[in-house]
């Protein structure tokens, strides 16, 4: 194999995107206004795909042991990978949802096809930096994209009001991230991400340490939606188009809590036993904050984003296993939950079209009569999002409390999954709705058809919701390479020393 | 290839081969009737092969027709089925209702019939796999998935505009504690390692699951109570008379009974079997209670199908007394009598659809004086309610003097006052049931057979109606067919934990003039 540079392969995903974004910005002017934008979105997928494609090729180089790049920076591993992968698939069902979302309606889909580049070259910049200033980097790259789609619908109020928010909150939350990288630097002279766990042993100022952390926490908690930094959640989802929303609730996510990780486990595992307290409260408030806000909402995508809060809390229960399971339930639930949500908001955006005009579950009521199988689509991915057996989000759960029990949090648990008890009440509400005949046919719109990149992406969305309920094996076990590849050493080392700040004895030796 | 180690999974699949079948075919004409009748003929068909093949002689707390591969390595999660004496006739019961169902729903759902039956045979699936697996994990996925197409069957098929609060209704109270319930499968799997059920019931025997007797109480506890509210056991029945009267007929024959009761004597039972002793007074209590209160509501309900879910209270309730005494006889008519529910009220929601069918509306006032007009319908109606009330020669009474003898024999139940209790149910189960047949049938010409014409049953109506009729007296008649399997598994469930006369010689006493096997007190049910 000719011996290419680290910095060439650790980053070629993140070049591959890049390159393609600016093609379609290059590209975009030349086309004429009146012409349609597709080209630049099949531009956009083979970009995605190639990104995909090399974020496998990456395992060549990283299966053995971390591929690094830029002075240490970069760490190409498993769990990058894994993300890598995660992400890629995620854009790639975006974009083939949205292919003619735009269509006719005299706006901008070469720049959202760009932007959409732009931000998923962020989020996997993300997941395979190991220095808190690249990870920052990678945070505004991906978050002024998201800033910048969410009021792509261009006029409409709430589109613009989602956007200001997103971006005035949004900045506000990196700030304290940018805060959080000071006062580590302050406590532990290190901004990457070993050397703060090294240091850590030896620090003076351990309560600096854990401000740091705190600050860390409080600005990623607010890109994943936790509560209680969640306020923004439903009046940007609402406001945002469907397909950016699909996109935002998952990939972004799945970049902070993959820096989340990285950050707690592997850079702080010598405090466990403090942020795991943290981590447990903001679980179970998220849980709770977020299944009861949902409860009250009429609008579909403002229910979708108390639920998503609610997932976030789930997905946050895993972090208070440490540290194996943890982690590999952590990526396991973060893949499910990518796949069922995202795959959720492409039905929306197929069933609302730009002008959404399918808004509240009164809207949706007797979906089922007129277009049976998008319908079906939709019911199994909410039936995911409850947690329906032979779903991927059944799995997700299962892994995510058997994790949480085994680290002893059996409470946690069991506010857990009564609350995916509440949960299924307003999923349930908007399935009866779907699957109920329609009493007034006051405004019946001939319904769209769904084009084919559509129904590919839809396809693929519950395809692998699917395969993840009823097959996980295969993700699973890269899920767990994953969360042994890049840190299960320094949580070993870190536990050999503190053996009481562990509450599990590390299993390194079963895989 | 071995079809014993096959058989199983065959049976759970087909159904839903046939369901994505019936999805991809065009709702054309009679097409999705015929499907689906097909489809569940077939099921049933296999079914038939478990108590054709089945070693009668086999070591009681054996599984036969067993699979067992991997399926997940980590957590080690198995595909495991396997079937004993119980889950045998269940898997029976289940293959045998489902065409009956088809028949019945033929006319009465005419639109949206495709998602009917894809849905109603998901459910069959669903019931199925429940009765079929050994793997805990599999068990609740199966569990879970049942509660999803009986919701949307509600929802969408429901009878008033109520539906949709029903469906939602029946699907919290049921989702909630299993959800619950889920975090005792997680400790569990935490402390053995294991989700295998058989694993499982031996570490019980040995008390290998936890040291941890508090823990091991609220675990079998989160078990007990998913189970009952599925049952369901009194004070947690609130879903029942509201799933019931907006359920289609189809759908209502397998909703109450079968699916928790089983698990009860499954899972509650083989994984904590001290617990579950512990508990049986209150049990014994509640059984005793949730007799008489069905029966006492079902009295005064107006609307047949209130009242029929009433009625099901009292029966499941009488299940749960007697399971709960821990007596081989208790147990075996426990076993029975689940059973029985199924095909008696099975029976009797039949008939009530066809009445509605024909005079569209379960309120008891507006009938009166159908004898003369449906004699057919009134000699099956009649047939069923002396199924129901437990006449002798047919298979109620079986199940109903097994559970009570069981009850008397106890030790757990502490206070014979109990039985007492029960045993008046089943004259106020004999009084709802004639006063309803007499309102219904016998007395002045009502309202609606006045002003509607209806007819008597037709072919198709026979069809479905007859072999739920020839059943109960083969049940009521031959018990000993069925009871030889179910009290394999009656006597280990009542000798779990050691007797201290296990050793003795067993004396088999056959009561005299009666036809199935009883023991003497000492024996059975002793801790």
């Amino acid at each position: 194999m000719p011996s290419l540079s680290p910095n060439i392969i650790g980053l070629l995903p993140e070049y591959i995107l890049t390159i393609t974004g600016v093609l379609i910005m290059l590209a975009e002017p030349c086309i004429k206004p009146s012409s349609s934008r597709k080209p630049l979105g099949w531009l956009a997928i083979l970009g995605t795909i190639a990104a995909g494609v090399a974020s496998g090729y990456q395992t060549l180089f990283a299966s053995d042991h971390p591929l690094r790049a830029f002075s240490n920076t970069i760490q190409v591993d498993t769990f990058s990978i894994f993300f890598h992968l995660l992400i890629a698939a995620v854009v790639l069902v975006t974009l083939l949802g949205s292919m003619d979302y735009f269509e006719g309606n005299a706006s901008h889909a070469g720049e959202y096809f760009a932007l959409v580049l732009f931000g998923a070259t962020g989020m996997m910049l993300m997941t395979c930096s190991v220095e808190l200033l690249m990870v920052f980097i990678g945070l505004e790259i991906s978050s002024i994209s998201t800033y910048i789609m969410a009021g792509m619908r261009k006029g409409q109020g709430t589109a613009s009001e989602a956007s200001i928010k997103y971006f005035l909150l949004g900045s506000f939350a990196t700030a304290f991230f940018l805060y959080g990288i000071a006062l580590a630097f302050g406590a532990t002279g290190s901004t990457s991400i070993a050397a703060i766990a090294a240091g850590l042993a030896a620090t003076k100022t351990p309560l600096l340490a854990l401000m740091a952390l705190a600050m860390i926490i409080i600005g990623l908690g607010f890109k994943v939606s936790a509560a209680p930094f969640h306020v923004w959640t439903p009046d940007v989802y609402q406001g945002a188009p469907a397909p950016v929303v699909g996109l935002m609730s998952t990939a972004p996510k799945a970049a902070a809590f993959a820096v989340l990780l990285r950050i707690t486990f592997s850079g702080f595992p010598g405090m466990q036993h403090r942020w795991s307290v943290l981590m447990w409260v903001l679980a179970a408030l998220s849980m709770t904050v977020g299944n009861l806000g949902a409860l009250l909402q009429r609008d579909v995508k403002r229910m979708l984003a108390y639920s998503s809060i609610a997932h976030a809390g789930y997905l946050l229960v895993a972090f208070t296993a440490f540290p194996q399971e943890g982690i590999a339930a952590a990526c396991f639930y973060t893949a499910t939950y990518a796949a069922m949500n995202v795959g959720a908001f492409a039905v929306i955006t197929q069933v609302s079209g730009f002008n959404e005009s399918t808004r509240s579950i009164e809207d949706y009521t007797g979906l089922a009569l007129k277009r049976p199988v998008i319908s079906a689509v939709f019911a199994f991915f909410l039936l995911s999002l409850i947690g329906i057996p032979f779903t991927g989000g059944f799995f997700g759960k299962f892994y995510v409390f058997s994790a949480a029990i085994g680290a002893g949090h059996v409470w946690l648990a069991v506010i857990g999954l009564f609350n995916s008890g509440v949960a299924c009440f307003y999923y349930l509400r908007l399935l009866a709705a779907i699957y109920s005949r329609k009493q007034a046919a006051a405004h019946d719109v001939q319904p769209r058809s769904v084009s084919v990149p559509a129904a590919i992406g839809l396809t693929l969305a519950a395809l692998a919701t699917l395969i993840l309920g009823i097959l996980p094996g295969n993700v699973l076990e890269m899920a767990q390479y994953a969360g042994t590849s890049t840190m299960i050493e320094n949580a070993r080392q870190q536990c050999a020393a503190h053996p009481d700040n562990c509450q599990l004895q590390v299993k390194v030796d079963s895989h | 290839m071995n079809l014993d180690h096959s058989i199983l999974s065959i049976i759970t699949f087909v159904p839903l081969v046939g369901a994505v079948l019936l999805a991809l075919l065009p709702d054309r004409g009679k097409l999705m009737q015929w499907g689906a009748l097909a489809v569940t003929l077939i099921t049933f068909a296999i079914t038939l092969h478990l108590p054709v093949h089945y070693n009668y002689a086999a070591a009681s707390g054996a599984f036969q027709f067993a699979t067992d591969n991997p399926w997940i390595a980590t957590p080690a999660i198995r595909y495991h089925l396997g079937v004993d004496g119980l889950s045998m006739w269940l898997i029976v019961l289940t293959g045998f209702l489902a065409p009956l169902g088809v028949l019945i729903s033929w006319r009465t759902v005419s639109e949206r019939k495709k998602l009917f039956y894809t849905l109603f045979l998901l459910q069959q699936v669903a019931m199925l796999g429940i009765f079929v697996s050994l793997d805990l994990f599999l068990y609740y996925a199966f569990w879970e998935l049942s509660l999803v197409p009986m919701t949307i069957l509600i929802a969408t098929f429901g009878r008033t505009e109520n539906r949709r609060s029903a469906a939602i209704k029946f699907f919290l109270y049921a989702f909630i504690p299993s959800a619950v319930m889920l975090v005792g499968i997680l400790w569990l799997y935490v402390n053995t390692g294991t989700f295998d059920m058989p694993q499982l019931a031996q570490l019980a025997a040995t008390h290998g699951i936890s040291g941890n007797s508090a823990a091991l109480w609220l675990a079998s506890l989160s078990f007990l109570i998913a189970f009952a509210v599925k049952v369901p056991v009194f004070p947690l029945h609130g879903w029942l008379s509201d799933a019931i009267s907006e359920a289609p007929t189809a759908a209502v024959m397998v909703l109450a009974g079968k699916l928790g009761l089983y698990s009860i004597l499954r899972f509650s039972f083989g994984i904590f079997p001290e617990q579950s002793r512990h508990i049986a007074p209150l049990m014994i209590a509640l059984g005793a209670i949730g007799i008489v209160y069905g029966a006492l509501l079902a009295l005064v309900q107006k609307d047949l199908k209130r009242l029929a879910a009433y009625g099901t209270l009292g029966h499941v309730s009488l299940v749960i007394l007697g399971i709960f005494t821990f007596t081989i006889a208790g147990l075996d008519g426990g076993i029975y009598q689940t059973l029985n529910e199924g095909i008696g009220g099975g029976a009797l929601f039949m008939l009530l659809g066809i009445l509605y069918e024909r005079y569209s509306t379960y309120d008891m006032r507006e009938y009166g004086g159908l004898a003369a007009k449906l004699p057919w319908m009134v000699t099956l109606f009649v047939i069923t309610t002396l199924s129901v009330v437990g006449l002798p020669m047919l298979n109620g009474f079986v199940g109903e003097f097994l559970v009570f003898s069981g009850t008397m024999q106890s030790t757990i139940a502490h206070h014979v006052g109990w039985t007492v209790l029960a045993t008046t149910g089943v004259i106020l189960t004999a009084a709802y049931m004639l006063l309803m047949i007499q309102k219904v049938f016998y007395s002045n010409l009502g309202l609606k057979p006045r002003s509607v014409t209806g007819w008597d049953l037709d072919v198709r109506e026979h069809l479905a109606l007859w072999p739920m009729i020839a059943l109960m007296l083969l049940m009521g008649i031959a018990s000993p067919y069925w009871m030889q399997s179910i009290d394999t598994v009656g006597t280990y469930l009542a000798n779990q934990i050691g007797s201290p006369d296990l050793t003795a010689p067993k004396t088999i006493t056959r009561l005299p003039g009666s036809s199935f096997p009883m023991r003497p007190y000492q024996e059975g049910g002793q801790r």
